[in-house]
C-alpha cells in the first residue's frame, strides 16, 4: 500500500523526525486559509500516488495567501500520469542549502533492510544509482538487532555531512528506523532532507509503502488508503481475496496459482494473445469465488475471450465448474470461453460443464491457442 | 536418495487440528509420509486422524516424545512467525512453511535467527517438497509426479505441477520437487538447492522455475555457470508482466527496471540453460 507524501510525513514526525508546518487542503480557499497561518511563502503540493509530480508542475511555490489560493486551484484542476488532483499539501516554504537522500528499504538479496543515504539529494536516486553510484552509501541493519547509532554516525561521515549536525542526524536516522519499523514499511524515504538556511535538519519530502501482508497489525493505517486511485475492479477483487491486475488486452484470464496466472498470460502472448488481466483465485476457492473472479473478469467491456486454467492440487475441479455455472447463470456472458481442468476431481468437473457450451482443451499450450483463435473470431 | 525428505523423515505438524493441516496430513499420510505427530497449543493429548496421530501442546514436547526431524507449518499467517522461531529452538534442523501472507519484516527477523541457529528453512508461501514414492512434506499432489532422475525447484506452486505432470505425461519422474515459495524473503534459494541436486546421486537433471523479481534467477545462473556439472533446463513466469504491480506472489515484482524475465532468461542461457517457452516444452529440452 502507497502513502501520500502527508501521511508519510505526519507518520515521521510522530518517530521525531522534523517536518516543515504545514496542511493538507482539498480546495482552494482551504489552502489560502493554511497559507494565511503559516504566513509568508508556502509551498502547494499536489497529493498523487505517482512520482514526477514536480516536472509535471504539480509542485510550485507561493509567496502570499492570494498567491497560495490561485496555485492550488490551478493544481487541483491538474491530472498527473491520469491521476486527478484531489488533495494539495500546503507547506511553509524552507530556504535551502543543501538536499540529502535518506531512505531505509527491505534488501531482498542481503535479507535485511538497508538504510541508503546520498549527499546528492533532491533528485531522482535511480538516476545517481546509475550514473554515480559511488554517490549512494548502504549499510544493512541486523533485523533482530536495529538500527546502531554508530551506523547513523557512519552514513552522516560518509555522506560529508558536516559534524555539528551528526547528533540531528542520528535522531533522524533513528527516527525514520522507528517509523519503518512500526509501521511495517517496505520503503521510508526522505527525499529531500535538506539543511535549510537557518542550520535546521528538516525531511521536505516523504514517501511510504506498507507491507499488504502486515495489515492485521496495522489497522491504522488501512484507514489512510486511498481507494480514489485504484482501479474499481482491483478493490472488488480485494474484496474477495482475489488478486486481480487489469492489462489491456482482450482474453481475460481466470487462473488458480500466480506463478501459473502468470505462465498462462505468457502463453497467450506467446500465440500471438494479449492477456486481459492477471488473476489468480488462489488455493482452494469454492463456487462463489469464482463467480467473483468471473464478474470482474467480465466488467472489462475489451475482453473477447475467457480462458479458465485451472490446475487442481487444494484447489478442486468440481468446485470451479459449479462456481462457473453459477456466475454463468448470472452474468450471461456473450464472449466465448475456453476451459481446461487438471488434477483434482478434474473429470467431475469436465462433466459438470458438458452443456455449459464452453471450449474445452488438454494442455497449457492447446487451451491459449484456443483462447486467442476465438478472441480473433469474436 | 534424493534430498532434503526421504523415507526417513519423521513428519511433525504444526497446525494439525485446522482446516489445511488436518485435509493435508491426511493427503500426506495417504502418501506415506511417516507423519510422528501434530502440534496445537491447548490440544495436547488428543489424537488426530481417527486416531493415528498425537497431538501436542509445544513443538518440545512434540519433539521429546516422537524424534520429530521435520516440521511442516499450516497456521495462519500472523501466527506462522511465533511457530517457525518455536521449531527452530525446539530443535527441529528443517522447517517447511506452506503459509502465505507472513509479514516481510516478520521474515527477515525470522531467517536471520534461523541463520544463526543453522536450522533450514523451506517457504513459506510455498506448495513444500515431494520426494515420489518416498515422502511428500506440503500439498504437492501426489499423484502428479513419479521417481525418476529429475530435481525440480521452483519458486510457484501450481505452475510446478504443471511441469511434473507434463514429465510423467512422457514417462519422466523426479528425484525431489522443492517448492522455495514466492516471498521476496524466504528461507531457502535457488543456489542453495541446485547445489544439494549437483551433490545427489539420484539426480541427473535439473528443472529450475523462476519468475520475474529479485535476483535469485541471476545467482543461480551465476553458479550453473561456475560450479554445475549437471543440465539444467529452466521456465521464467511473468514475461508479460508490467512493471510495478505485484502479481500474486509477495515476490513477483519488477522493481525499477530491475527482476524482469527478459534479464533472467538472459542470464540463463549465458549459463548454458536452456529455456523453455512454456511449461509443457520442458521434458522435451531435458532430453
Amino acid at each position: 500500500m502507497k502513502l501520500h507524501e502527508y501521511q508519510s510525513k505526519t507518520i515521521f514526525a510522530k518517530y521525531g523526525v522534523p517536518i516543515p508546518k504545514g496542511r493538507v487542503a482539498a480546495t482552494a480557499l482551504e489552502a489560502r486559509h493554511i497559507a494565511e497561518e503559516l504566513g509568508g511563502r508556502v509551498v502547494i503540493k499536489s497529493q498523487v500516488l505517482v512520482g514526477g509530480r514536480g516536472k509535471a508542475g504539480g509542485i510550485k511555490v507561493a509567496k502570499n495567501a492570494a498567491e497560495a489560493e490561485q496555485l492550488a486551484q490551478q493544481i487541483l484542476s491538474m491530472e498527473i500520469k491520469g491521476l486527478p488532483v484531489r488533495k494539495i499539501l500546503v507547506d511553509e516554504a524552507a530556504a535551502i542549502e543543501k538536499e540529502i537522500y535518506f531512505s531505509i528499504t527491505n534488501d531482498r538479496a542481503a535479507k535485511k533492510p538497508v538504510m541508503i543515504a546520498s549527499a546528492a539529494g533532491g533528485v531522482d536516486i535511480e538516476e545517481v544509482a546509475a550514473t554515480n553510484p559511488e554517490k549512494i552509501i548502504k549499510v544493512h541493519i541486523d533485523p533482530l538487532l536495529g538500527l546502531r547509532d554508530y551506523q547513523a554516525r557512519d552514513i552522516a561521515a560518509s555522506i560529508n555531512l558536516p559534524r555539528e549536525y551528526w547528533r540531528d542526524f542520528s535522531k533522524i536516522a533513528e527516527g525514520l528506523w522507528q517509523a519503518y519499523r512500526k509501521t511495517d514499511a517496505t520503503l521510508a524515504e526522505i527525499n529531500p532532507l535538506v539543511i535549510t538556511e537557518d542550520k535546521r535538519l528538516i525531511a521536505l519530502d516523504g514517501k511510504m509503502l506498507i507491507d499488504d501482508n502486515a495489515m492485521f497489525r496495522q489497522s491504522d493505517l488501512n484507514e489512510m488508503r486511498d481507494t480514489d486511485e485504484e482501479a474499481p475492479a482491483e478493490i472488488e477483487a480485494r474484496k474477495y481475496g482475489l488478486s486481480y491486475i487489469k492489462l489491456d488486452g482482450n482474453i481475460g484470464c481466470m487462473v488458480n496459482g500466480a506463478g501459473l496466472a502468470m505462465t498462462s498470460m505468457d502463453i497467450v502472448k506467446l500465440f500471438n494473445g494479449e492477456p486481459a488481466n492477471f488473476l489468480d483465485i488462489g488455493g482452494g476457492a469454492g463456487a462463489d469465488k469464482v463467480a467473483a473472479a468471473m464478474r470482474i473478469i467480465l466488467s472489462d467491456s475489451n475482453v473477447k475471450a475467457v480462458l479458465f486454467n485451472i490446475f487442481g492440487g487444494i484447489t478442486r475441479c468440481d468446485e470451479v465448474a459449479r462456481g462457473i455455472l453459477v456466475a454463468m447463470d448470472e452474468v450471461k456472458p456473450k464472449v466465448p470461453m475456453v476451459v481446461r481442468l487438471v488434477g483434482t476431481n478434474a473429470e467431475e468437473g469436465r462433466k459438470l460443464l458438458e452443456n455449459a457450451k464452453m471450449i474445452t482443451a488438454e494442455t497449457l499450450a492447446d487451451a491459449a491457442q484456443k483462447a486467442v483463435q476465438a478472441a480473433q473470431q469474436n | 536418495m534424493s534430498i532434503l525428505i526421504n523415507k526417513n523423515t519423521r513428519l511433525l505438524v504444526q497446525g494439525i487440528t485446522g482446516n489445511e493441516g488436518l485435509f493435508h496430513t491426511t493427503q500426506m499420510v495417504a502418501y506415506g509420509t511417516n507423519v510422528v505427530a501434530g502440534v496445537t497449543p491447548g490440544k495436547g493429548g488428543e489424537w488426530a486422524l481417527d486416531g493415528k496421530i498425537p497431538v501436542f501442546d509445544s513443538v518440545k514436547l512434540a519433539k521429546e516424545a516422537t524424534d520429530a526431524n521435520c516440521s511442516v507449518i499450516f497456521v495462519p499467517a500472523r501466527f506462522a512467525p511465533d511457530a517457525m522461531f518455536e521449531a527452530a529452538d525446539a530443535g527441529i534442523p528443517l522447517i517447511v512453511c506452506i503459509t502465505e501472507g507472513v509479514a516481510v519484516q516478520d521474515m527477515m527477523r525470522v531467517r536471520s535467527y534461523l541463520d544463526h541457529k543453522g536450522v533450514r528453512l523451506i517457504g513459506p508461501n510455498c506448495p513444500g517438497m515431494l520426494t515420489p514414492g518416498e515422502s511428500k512434506v506440503g500439498i504437492i499432489p501426489g499423484n502428479i509426479a513419479i521417481p525418476g532422475n529429475v530435481g525440480v525447484v521452483s519458486r510457484s506452486g501450481t505452475l510446478t505441477y504443471e511441469v511434473l505432470y507434463a514429465l510423467k505425461l512422457v514417462g519422466m519422474g523426479a528425484s525431489t520437487c522443492v517448492g522455495i515459495g514466492g516471498d521476496p524473503i524466504n528461507g531457502t534459494n535457488f543456489i542453495d538447492v541446485l547445489e544439494m541436486f549437483e551433490y545427489d546421486a539420484d539426480t541427473e537433471k535439473v528443472v529450475l522455475i523462476g519468475e520475474i523479481g529479485g535476483t535469485d534467477e541471476d545467482k543461480a545462473a551465476e553458479y550453473i555457470a561456475s560450479k554445475m556439472t549437471k543440465p539444467v533446463v529452466s521456465f521464467i513466469a511473468g514475461q508479460t508482466a508490467p512493471p510495478g504491480k505485484r502479481m500474486g506472489h509477495a515476490g513477483a515484482i519488477i522493481e525499477g527496471g530491475a527482476g524482469t524475465a527478459e534479464g533472467k532468461i538472459k542470464a540463463l542461457k549465458a549459463a548454458g540453460v536452456k529455456v523453455a517457452k512454456h511449461p509443457e516444452e520442458i521434458p522435451s529440452l531435458l532430453k
